[in-house]
């Protein structure tokens, strides 16, 4: 974390819809190779935030540079260095992975090999199947190998870990950590805090639209310890999570 | 659709690296099309149906339609009129009856008509009596071409013959060629349609065009991609049925492969203009379940009116001007006179200039009311 470059910067970011404002005035930077993760509840404005940043939907005002490209003025670039997930997106209907990933590839210009982008988030075995086939965990995974199909600089993850089994999620971890060991950077949005304590180098908080901390999760902990805090139950040396993991076994449930 | 398509990703038409918008628009269509493929339902109206309605038309009439007629009692039955109503394959003569069993046929309808054929006294001349029965006025008429067809013909001169009804075209006109444009036509329409309503509709509905945007590709790439499938995909289907038809049924091609190729251009013209009438229930639709209901007040008006089944000029006159603003009529009316009659394309070029009115109608709601998100 000593050299930190901002690749994506967002200036008094401000979205409005008819008659409601999702995002009023956000500000924040992303360093380069780091996890951030925005937090909040829902509605808050997370996915908003992130699909103005990904150029899919228009901001009211403020300034965005992603990479050094302007979202207003080079939103093709920004497509271009960009790997995003959507919450919730389906694929396109009567087709195997393999073939998805072909038309990523198409759709991306980049010419990969299908089955090595499968290897690497260990979905080989399943390169003839339908998405709809699929375990919730694989496809997490899938949605994350078709980010990855233009080598992209930054990724966008929106709750890649919702709905999923302790040790699918324990498993994306492991694979968004690796992702980010490669180089790429990784934006995150989750509901879960142990994920958010285990994974993000940074982490902002989103409520109502504004940006209310953000930090290292070290340094909020810190803060809020130092504050006086105190949890009300003793803390023990593991969670009921640990012993969910030591029960059933680490191993992949698909 | 178009402005859309550039107001926000037109700025860097190549991008970073050398982006390829037609290699987008190709990995979309090979896509799509695999995709219509695997779809029951695209296959099932596409091939399927029009597919049962030629075999089921095709086997009904025999490759024709078949018109009996008695044969009154006493007529003379060896004569050169007797023999060509034979030999035109279509009718079929009913004698060794009584009188009263005659009647009674005829009333019912189970008999078309009855013939009397006499030579005329102190002439090489026949004199010919046909008698029509309400109970089937349909193939009265059909017989009253036939007969007409028949007195025109020079091997029957010196014949003369006392008929006042103009004449047909004297080509022999089977059921096929007449079923077998409008399934075609029908297909055409419902692949279009269907097809392109529910691909859009769902694409849009499960964030699947959302995905594709986060990518580089282009608006206009997804429709012409999506376009390019689905037009390849009812070319074959109109092939395989032309083929069939033509192998299995004796669907007349006048000008052999030249007659094909000119009906797989018109197929062209119809699938794309069909396809806006698909964009149209896309952005109308709210959900997957409002597409049949829409679809189908496009297509089936058009199934019964367009001369599908029957030729328009067999519906009542006040129905005639509804079926003649509808553009699957002039598809089909081209196609025929394409196939049957062996036009070119340019003999037919008031059908395809109706069908290009339509379409730019069409394609100026569609730009309206398409959705993409």
């Amino acid at each position: 974390m000593e050299t930190k470059k901002a690749i994506i910067s967002v200036k008094n970011l401000v979205k409005k819809y008819d008659d409601f404002v999702a995002v009023q005035g956000l500000s924040f930077e992303v360093y380069e190779h780091e996890i951030f993760g925005l937090l909040g509840p829902n509605g808050a404005g997370k996915t908003t935030t992130l699909e103005i940043i990904e150029t899919l939907r228009d901001k009211t005002s403020g300034e965005i540079i992603v990479n050094g490209f302007s979202v207003d003025k080079q939103p093709q670039d920004i497509k271009q260095i960009i790997g995003v997930q959507l919450q919730a997106a389906g694929y396109y209907p009567n087709l195997n992975l393999i073939e998805l990933i072909e038309l990523f590839a198409g759709l991306y210009g980049a010419s990969i090999k299908p089955m090595e982008m499968l290897e690497k988030v260990n979905l080989q075995d399943k390169a003839k199947a339908k998405y709809k086939a699929l375990s919730g965990g694989q496809k997490q995974r899938f949605s994350i190998a078709t980010t990855l199909i233009n080598q992209p600089k930054i990724i966008f993850l929106d709750e890649p870990t919702t709905g999923l089994d302790p040790q699918a999620r324990r498993n994306l971890w492991d694979l968004i950590i690796e992702i980010r060991n490669a180089g790429t950077t990784v934006v995150i949005t989750t509901h879960y805090m142990d994920e958010a304590e285990q994974l993000c180098d940074r982490v902002a908080f989103v409520e109502r639209g504004q940006i209310i901390a953000l930090d290292t999760p070290d340094n909020l902990i810190d803060k809020l310890v130092s504050s006086g805090f105190e949890r009300k139950k003793e803390v023990k040396k593991a969670n009921l999570e640990d012993v969910f993991i030591n029960l059933t076994g680490q191993e992949w449930r698909e | 659709m178009q402005k859309d398509i550039h107001d926000r990703n037109s700025n860097s038409p190549s991008g970073a690296g050398g982006y390829s918008n037609l290699i987008a628009t190709l990995a979309l269509a090979k896509a799509s099309f695999r995709s219509i493929m695997r779809s029951p339902s695209a296959v099932v109206f596409t091939l399927a149906f029009p597919l049962i309605f030629i075999l089921v038309f095709g086997f009904l009439g025999g490759g024709g339609t078949r018109i009996d007629v008695g044969v009154t009692p006493g007529a003379d039955v060896n004569n050169p009129v007797m023999g060509m109503l034979e030999k035109t394959g279509m009718i079929r003569l009913v004698k060794d009856k009584s009188k009263a069993e005659f009647d009674k046929l005829l009333e019912k309808g189970n008999v078309d008509a009855m013939i009397d054929v006499h030579r005329k006294v102190n002439s090489a001349a026949y004199s010919v009596n046909v008698v029509y029965t309400s109970a089937s006025r349909d193939k009265g008429g059909i017989l009253k071409s036939v007969l007409n067809n028949i007195f025109y013909d020079k091997t029957l001169k010196p014949t003369v013959a006392e008929i006042k009804e103009s004449t047909i075209t004297g080509r022999e006109y089977k059921t096929i060629d007449f079923i077998l444009p409008g399934q075609l036509g029908f297909s055409l329409l419902s692949t279009g349609v269907f097809g392109t309503a529910f691909v859009f509709l769902s694409l849009r509905q499960t964030l699947v065009i959302k995905r594709f945007f986060a990518t580089p590709v282009k608006r206009s790439s997804i429709v012409i991609g999506e376009g390019i499938a689905r037009i390849g995909f009812a070319l074959i289907g109109a092939l395989f049925i032309i083929l069939i038809g033509h192998f299995f049924f004796g669907f007349t091609l006048v000008h052999g492969a030249l007659t094909v190729v000119n009906m797989l251009i018109l197929a062209t013209l119809g699938v794309i203009v069909f396809m806006g009438f698909g964009f149209i229930i896309s952005g109308i639709a709210k959900n997957e379940s409002m597409v049949p209901p829409i679809s189908n007040i496009v297509t089936l008006p058009q199934f019964l009116l367009s001369g599908t089944f029957f030729s328009i000029e067999a519906f009542p006159s006040w129905l005639q001007p509804i079926s003649r603003a509808l553009p699957l009529t002039y598809l089909n009316d081209a196609m025929r006179k394409v196939a049957f009659e062996g036009l070119g394309l340019w003999d037919v070029k008031f059908q395809i200039m109706i069908l290009l009115l339509w379409g730019i109608g069409i394609y100026a709601v569609a730009v309206k009311v398409f959705k993409w998100e």
